[in-house]
């Protein structure tokens, strides 16, 4: 079993910030966007995200939610343990809104795919766009595409992708390759 | 993630206090499914649940349907007014027809204590449990209890007294065993003709004053005198049950501390509970009703993530 660093703290940071300047470039004043952290780790990454939005940017406030897609999951009985859910917080509405989805790592694409049927459920969103921390472009299963990507990374599908936040003091986070 | 220790819902008393916890967190999750606009997910779209009503039923048959509506499985329903049942076909007979025909999970409420066992026992299907004579009612239960740590945040260290018919109270058993599971105090009152005589061996307290009941209690929950499965006189009359356990408006402000006051319906207005007492912002009894869909669709998903796909 080997480790690889993919993003230090350093790093980690910087694409942050880089994706926030595109969300500002792209939505401005955010008056018609929403941002959806997908439960349970991309909310992690969304929450950074919306803080750094208000630091950056002069806006007052942002709607942030999180979707929990467990019960829309497309692998429900197929997998040897079960998933436990997540709690899904989303007090706006998403009507003809543009909705922002954030997750850390976009791999085959399926828990996207289940996102945007869960998403439904709480109205017709204008567009749907996705920002991904990594981007594992070599796996996809389904026609998944991102258009804010942190970090674009190949791995094969005994690697693993793992994101951490907030560790220590000292270390903010960090992205790793871990082979098995 | 965990999963349910068991196979079947046949009865509280088989569950473990662990598997109780799993139904309520899986519970939550459903309960805010049911406030969104859209309040259906696909979880169970390619699991076919047969309800089997062998008795009566408004509320809980409904409860299940909406429930395995909510999880988009295909439901088949039966009642045994509208079947062969009446022509003499035995209970397994019955089942292993509907089973030919394919089904996943079973919801089977039954006359006779024992039913939902004996089934479990002889075909492949998960069964649901909802309801088998004066035996249990796990569902039941769960929603109660689901009711009580929604209202007063944990059940644990509560006292909560069952009012009423507890011989021919399937609610009241599973009632107790769900409570006692999850640590909190029960006592059961009524007269006692409606008490069973060996109920102190559960560990519950047994009173006949119902004020001094109500006094000790946080929550109450007032059972219906089940007239149907009473073959002999158990009380003088249901006027003098009324004045003696039932539950009226003067009552309810007359105790030294508010309390909580439920009712597994159908409710008698005027017998077990006045329509003010029912009516107050005291009785969680429509909450039981909403928690009911959120927790038998917790319960379905769990039994359902059993049956591993054939690949």
């Amino acid at each position: 079993m080997g480790e690889k660093r993919i993003l230090n703290d350093k790093e980690l940071d910087l694409s942050v910030n880089r994706l926030c300047w595109q969300l500002i470039e792209n939505h401005s004043d955010f008056s018609d966007t929403v941002l959806i952290g997908l439960q349970p780790r991309g909310y992690q990454l969304a929450k950074k995200i919306h803080s750094k939005l208000l630091e950056l940017a002069p806006i007052s406030s942002i709607f942030l939610g999180s979707l929990d897609i467990t019960f829309f999951r497309d692998d429900f009985r197929r997998r040897e343990e079960p998933i436990a859910p997540n709690q899904t917080d989303i007090s706006f509405l998403v009507e003809g809104k543009n909705v922002v989805f954030i997750d850390d790592v976009l791999y085959t694409g399926r828990s996207i795919r289940a996102g945007m049927d869960a998403i439904n459920s709480f109205g017709r969103p204008k567009q749907i766009e996705l920002l991904v921390l990594i981007d594992r472009r070599f796996s996809r299963e389904l026609p998944i595409e991102p258009k804010y990507v942190g970090k674009t990374v190949d791995a094969i599908d005994t690697e693993k992708v793992v994101v951490e936040w907030d560790q220590d003091k000292a270390h903010k986070g960090q992205v790793s390759l871990i082979r098995e | 993630m965990a999963s349910l220790s068991v196979n079947h819902l046949v009865g509280i008393k088989e569950l473990s206090k662990e598997d109780i916890a799993l139904i309520f967190q899986t519970a939550d999750n459903f309960k805010s499914v049911l406030n969104r606009s859209i309040k259906k997910v696909p979880s169970l779209r390619d699991i076919t649940i047969a309800n089997l009503f062998f008795e009566n039923s408004t509320r809980t048959r409904l409860s299940f349907e909406l429930a395995e509506k909510r999880l988009s499985a295909d439901i088949v329903n039966f009642s045994s007014a509208s079947s062969s049942v009446k022509k003499g076909e035995s209970l397994i007979d019955t089942v292993n027809n509907i089973l030919a025909m394919k089904v996943d999970i079973v919801v089977m409420r039954h006359p006779n204590p024992g039913a939902a066992k004996f089934l479990s026992e002889h075909v492949d299907s998960k069964i649901v449990n909802a309801g088998d004579g004066a035996h249990e009612h796990p569902t039941q239960a769960l929603l109660d209890a689901y009711s009580i740590r929604e209202k007063l945040g944990e059940v644990s260290g509560k006292k909560v007294v069952i009012v009423g018919d507890i011989t021919h109270s399937r609610v009241a058993l599973s009632n107790i065993f769900c409570l006692q599971k999850l640590g909190a105090e029960v006592m059961v009152c009524g007269p006692a003709t409606l008490i069973p005589k060996y109920i102190h061996e559960l560990d519950v307290k047994v009173e006949h004053d119902l004020r001094k009941a109500l006094e000790w209690c946080d929550v109450a929950n007032m059972l219906r005198i089940q007239l149907e499965r009473m073959d002999v006189n158990y009380f003088p009359s249901l006027r003098e049950y009324t004045m003696l356990y039932g539950l009226d408006k003067q009552f309810l402000n007359s105790l030294s501390k508010k309390i909580v006051v439920m009712h597994p319906g159908p409710i008698n207005r005027g017998i077990e509970i006045t329509s003010d007492v029912a009516d107050s912002d005291q009785a969680i009894i429509l909450d039981q009703v909403e928690n009911g869909v959120a927790v038998r669709m917790a319960v379905l998903y769990l039994l359902a993530e059993k049956i591993k796909r054939e690949a």
